[in-house]
């Protein structure tokens, strides 16, 4: 009987190296595990056996039986493992297939540009007020004392649409109608669209963006000027941004200035972008002129003011290079989404 | 303003380098435009003098010139210039020399030309004698007689001296931008003078000492004056010179007209030009032989009058223009142009220098009427202080003299009816202090005015200040603290922030369509911008209806073009330019979105503007896009702006779009709407583009999808606010069913009986499938919905929802003839 069961074990551990399947596996348990399987039927003889006898085979079939179960167990979890392979092998991927996906779109450059300077401000406690692009000639020119000599009124500057109404030039008008519906302080920027009778060329557009700000409190100062413009250079252009502040002229503004900032590209060591001088100019501003002010029907000895404006095309091609204004309207998909 | 420094220093030495110079310049509000340095880049250029000319064996436009250039052997240069002879100096660029030219006939280059001997039709030249633009001149500068040929030196050099040295033609010039309010900086007197308050050094202004009026008699003899139009001539100078001798102007003085950027003409047209860059003030002289009667009368032209200006032009007078006449007739255009009937020439023998002060709109209005601006008219309309009249006038009488071109008589005749007085008001130092953020004490701020010859009285916090007269945009307090600031230096003023409250809002419509770029963004769409002024003929492109309300323009009076002449009313068409482009440049899959103004035309006045309202359009082309893309598109966008149910109704009538495939979008009409018995409202449209259209724009055959929603009505609509919704507590079940229609029943129909039936325990509806073809009679559809029941309160029984489910079928059935077909 001893002899049987060592047969048995032997056959069992013959077949089990056989098995490549789990299904064959599992023939194999039945066979020789099973009700009427061969183990099983030796341990039903048993009984014909003398005691010890029974016990010594007894425990010699629950050695064998220990001894192919931990081999089916191996088995099973070996055939377990090849299937696994075998799908994984099945399934590979060349992974440097390309990806697929409908990318995300892109806002149009001028619009990111527009949204990072409002942002700014934004964080200064600047408030968003908007206006017609249609304007008044008195909110566009009168308001902010700009004489009925001032030649940007003329028709070779301006586009009209009557006598008293115009393509807005700025966005200046937008402060006006501020002022006649706000009480200080009054802390805004008006971005937008503005007009110019300008033939398009690589750096003139007839239409192009602001942004204009206005600050009117008690107790403004020139010097506030500067520090609230010199923060902003470096939070739009990064920290180490420096400016300088070159006396001009603007109707609305006075006393007023033009603002460089450190090139952007090449720090101010100057580079291209800033024709070798190191500086940029990028903003005008000035204290608001009193006259200004009166349209308001506020009391200039009570309250200063400042002003401020850039050209959003003009900061979008510095920053990114973009040599030809006119890029910006053609809206190629292609310079589109390398805005992304 | 082109300011050679070697003319400035006639008035003031810098005491610092060029580039210092126009650095602190630039800080005291002269900015800078460029600074040039003439006479670099000439090296190896000597006078030569031609001794001998011999025709060329192999070229006839072309001679061999012998030149002595202080060498004992003569040099061979082959030249084609015509207009040389034996005896004249000229400019030699010899063997390995550098001029900065262009060469005679071709661009400009960069960083000049080198000049070496080489054979020209096979005669050896060894260099080149050279034009005046070759030198680095431009051409509009370059004197008549040298214009077309080489440089013919006048006056005595020495031979072989180098020709820079020789002719002083080394100096930097500096092109200043004046602002508007500036317009006394256009001069060199007003240059010097900013430029000695801006360094603290002294200046001088121009000898107009006459030293002999040995004129024939007194200018009163001659001339008399009478201003007929005071408001338009505040003020008329005469001065006379006999003994004329017309003829070129010395080097020095036709140096420093080219410099600034004139061409020198004669000796007395090139003084009235020196002392107009001098003064600012413009100055013309008539002979006068040709002013009848030795009468002056400024007054306004007769109507009709025809007029011959010095350019020879024939021009028809209005009578708002104001003219300077003789005792006869018209001789010059006040402030604009004199007439070729009272022009010198060259046997002119006795001048009138007219020194005048016209008003500025109205020298603005007759140049503008002539198409006409000048030098001259343009410093007018800028404005002149009058007060500069007399010593203009007696500076070109003081030039004449110095060069030896005439006589001066005795007087000025000087009609003057208001002096010009100088604005003086009161300013505040603590008022300066406050508006600049500074603490400056009176003595430093008057120390500063002073040095704009800005006179100060007064005491304490009072300054009584006296601005020059040609300071005519010093005014109010508020100019004095630009001019303190700037005299300071900006640069030196600190730097604090404002305090106060950092609060900011943004407008509702800002942050919507804010929101609406980015939802169409995260659905792959590019934006784009577009110009808001179109052309009117766009809206014929797109088959708008001859009557519509797209028609009704705002219109630009004085547009740039057609194709720029009005206000857009929509968006599509730009979008249609814009998908065209980019089809054209093979971009094969477009999804493209603008959001901008259109305008619609109303009464125009200046109380009254157009209606302007932001739109939104989306235009999209390629593989995988059809109508129901962009109106996944536009629901999902909806949706982000809480617009949960909008309607598309078709529409078969609407211009731009394809019949069959275009509607309307619309949304639940507000309760006030409701109240006056409106149920929808629409906000947009949206299609395919009608075939004609994509036609029009080149895309024949394409297949193009645009909407366009109208923003005013998407904000009104618009709800953000979000609320958090319990999820279920309990299962749903789904109830599948396909139902056989006629093939013109609209699923939207369908839907809405679902719904109607289905009542608070219909979850969800959803089309899932529509089948024509086998099984399905001609004329007839399948579609097939996915209904899922679900009760927030309980789990529902099948009984619950069968019933409910029958209902629903049974008014399909009623209602829509739509019979449920086997699953």
């Amino acid at each position: 009987m001893q002899e049987q069961l060592n047969k048995i074990l032997e056959e069992a551990k013959a077949q089990l190296s056989e098995a490549k399947t789990h299904g064959e596996t599992d023939e194999i348990r039945v066979r020789f595990l099973g009700k009427k399987g061969e183990l099983t039927g030796i341990l039903r003889g048993m009984g014909k056996l003398s005691p010890e006898e029974r016990k010594t085979t007894g425990q010699m079939a629950n050695q064998v039986r220990a001894e192919i179960e931990k081999m089916l167990a191996d088995k099973f979890e070996a055939v377990k493992q090849a299937a696994k392979e075998a799908q994984f092998k099945k399934e590979k991927i060349d992974v440097t297939e390309p990806g697929r996906l409908e990318g995300l779109g892109v806002k149009h450059p001028l619009t990111i540009t527009m949204d990072e300077i409002c942002r700014v401000f934004r964080n200064m406690g600047y408030s968003i007020v908007e206006g017609p692009e249609v304007e008044t000639v008195f909110n566009n020119f009168d308001a902010l004392n700009a004489g009925p000599d001032h030649p940007a009124r003329d028709m070779t500057d301006t586009f009209y649409i009557s006598e008293d109404v115009l393509l807005r030039t700025q966005t200046s008008p937008v402060q006006v109608r501020t002022l006649l519906s706000q009480k200080p302080p009054i802390k805004v920027i008006s971005p937008g669209r503005v007009f110019r009778c300008d033939t398009p060329d690589a750096t003139h557009s007839p239409m192009f963006h602001q942004v204009e700000g206005l600050l009117v409190d008690e107790g403004i100062t020139m010097a506030d000027l500067k520090g609230t413009l010199d923060s902003f250079a470096k939070q739009m252009f990064g920290t180490s941004t420096r400016t300088k502040f070159r006396p001009h002229h603007f109707p609305f503004t006075e006393p007023s200035a033009e603002v460089d900032v450190s090139c952007f590209k090449c720090g101010g060591k100057g580079c291209r972008v800033c024709k070798g001088s190191g500086w940029i100019e990028i903003l005008g501003c000035g204290m608001v002129h009193p006259n200004v002010l009166k349209v308001g029907g506020l009391d200039t000895e009570k309250y200063t003011g400042f002003a401020f404006g850039l050209g959003v095309e003009r900061v979008a091609m510095l920053k990114y290079g973009v040599d030809d204004i006119r890029l910006f309207y053609e809206n190629d998909m292609r310079f589109i989404n390398q805005f992304k | 303003m082109l300011v050679p420094m070697e003319w400035l220093n006639d008035y003031i030495d810098p005491g610092v380098s060029t580039e210092e110079f126009c650095d602190r310049m630039i800080m005291s509000g002269s900015n800078l435009e460029t600074c040039e340095y003439f006479g670099e880049g000439i090296e190896k250029v000597v006078v030569g003098r031609i001794e001998k000319i011999e025709p060329h064996p192999d070229a006839d436009k072309l001679v061999i010139c012998r030149m002595n250039v202080g060498e004992p052997e003569l040099v061979q240069i082959v030249t084609g210039a015509p207009n040389v002879f034996e005896g004249a100096l000229v400019p030699v660029a010899l063997h390995k020399s550098h001029i900065p030219g262009p060469l005679h006939g071709q661009p400009k280059q960069e960083g000049g030309v080198k000049i070496t001997k080489g054979k020209l039709r096979g005669v050896e030249s060894y260099g080149m004698l050279c034009s005046c633009s070759e030198l680095g001149f431009e051409d509009k500068v370059v004197p008549v007689v040298h214009k077309d040929g080489i440089w013919i030196l006048e006056g005595d050099y020495e031979l072989g001296a180098d020709l820079p040295e020789a002719l002083g033609l080394k100096s930097a010039v500096i092109d200043f931008e004046i602002t508007p309010n500036r317009p006394d900086c256009l001069a060199m007197v007003g240059m010097a003078r900013e430029a000695s308050a801006t360094l603290g050094r002294p200046f001088t202004y121009p000898d107009i000492d006459i030293k002999e009026e040995n004129g024939a008699g007194e200018a009163k003899d001659f001339v008399s004056v009478e201003i007929k139009n005071p408001e338009s001539c505040k003020r008329y100078c005469a001065r006379v010179v006999t003994d004329i001798k017309v003829e070129q102007s010395p080097w020095w003085l036709q140096k420093r007209l080219m410099y600034a950027g004139m061409r020198p003409i004669n000796n007395i047209v090139d003084i009235t030009n020196f002392v107009m860059l001098e003064y600012g003030q413009p100055i013309h002289a008539f002979d006068i032989n040709q002013v009848k009667g030795g009468r002056i009368i400024v007054e306004n032209a007769k109507p009709g009058e025809v007029f011959t200006t010095l350019d020879e032009s024939e021009r028809t007078l209005s009578p708002n223009m104001l003219m300077i006449k003789d005792a006869e007739r018209s001789i010059a255009v006040a402030g604009v142009m004199g007439g070729l009937n009272s022009e010198i020439e060259a046997d002119t023998k006795t001048i009138i220098v007219e020194s005048a002060n016209f008003a500025g709109e109205s020298v603005r209005r007759t140049a503008k009427d002539l198409g006409l601006r000048t030098e001259a008219s343009a410093r007018f309309e800028k404005g002149i202080d009058p007060n500069l009249c007399a010593d203009a006038a007696d500076r070109v009488c003081r030039l004449i003299e110095m060069i030896g071109a005439g006589k001066v008589c005795a007087g000025r005749v000087d009609v003057y009816p208001e002096p010009q007085e100088p604005k003086v008001i009161d300013v505040r130092v603590s008022r300066i202090n406050a508006v600049l953020g500074i603490d400056l004490t009176r003595e430093e701020m008057v120390s500063m005015l002073e040095g704009l010859e800005i006179g100060v009285a007064g005491e304490g916090d009072i300054m009584t200040v006296t601005p020059p007269t040609v300071r005519q945009d010093l005014i109010q307090e508020e100019d004095y603290v630009e001019e303190i600031a700037r005299m300071y230096g900006y640069d030196r003023l600190p730097v604090t922030l404002p305090r106060g409250s950092n609060e900011a809002s943004i407008p509702y419509g800002w942050q919507l369509r804010d929101l609406v770029r980015d939802s169409l963004c995260a659905m792959g769409a590019n934006e784009i911008q577009t110009y808001s002024f179109v052309s009117p003929r766009t809206v014929d492109n797109v088959r708008i209806a001859e009557d519509s309300w797209e028609r009704a323009f705002v219109r630009i009076i004085n547009p740039l073009g057609e194709e720029n002449s009005v206000m857009r009313t929509i968006l599509t068409p730009n979008m249609l330019e814009t998908l065209s482009r980019n089809m054209n440049r093979n971009i094969d899959k477009v999804k493209a979105f603008e959001i901008g103004n259109t305008f619609m035309a109303s009464e125009l006045n200046k109380d009254h503007l157009p209606d302007e309202e932001y739109s939104l359009c989306i235009g999209i082309y390629g593989k995988g896009e059809d109508f129901f893309s962009l109106k996944g598109m536009v629901c999902e966008m909806l949706r982000i702006l809480g617009i949960r149910e909008p309607l598309f109704v078709a529409e078969s009538e609407y211009g731009p779009y394809h019949p069959g495939r275009c509607a309307r979008i619309c949304v639940e009409a507000s309760p006030e709407m409701k109240a006056a018995g409106v149920d929808t409202e629409e906000i947009g449209i949206m299609g395919e583009i009608h075939p004609d259209v994509a036609e029009k724009y080149g895309m024949k055959g394409e297949r193009i999808y645009c909407c366009e929603i109208m923003f005013g009505a998407l904000q009104r609509h618009a709800d953000t606010e979000i609320v958090y919704t319990p999820l279920p507590k309990y299962p749903s079940t789904a109830r599948d069913i396909a139902l056989l229609v006629d093939e013109d029943m609209e699923v939207g129909r369908i839907e809405k009986v679902i719904k109607e039936f289905g009542g608070k325990i219909l979850e969800t509806v959803r089309l899932f499938d529509v089948y024509r073809g086998q099984q399905v009679e001609d004329g007839k559809k399948s579609v097939a919905f996915s209904l899922v029941y679900r009760d927030k309160d309980k789990t529902l029984t099948d009984e619950e929802v069968t019933e409910v489910h029958s209902k629903v079928l049974d008014a399909l059935k009623d209602k829509l003839n739509a019979v449920l077909r086997e699953m």
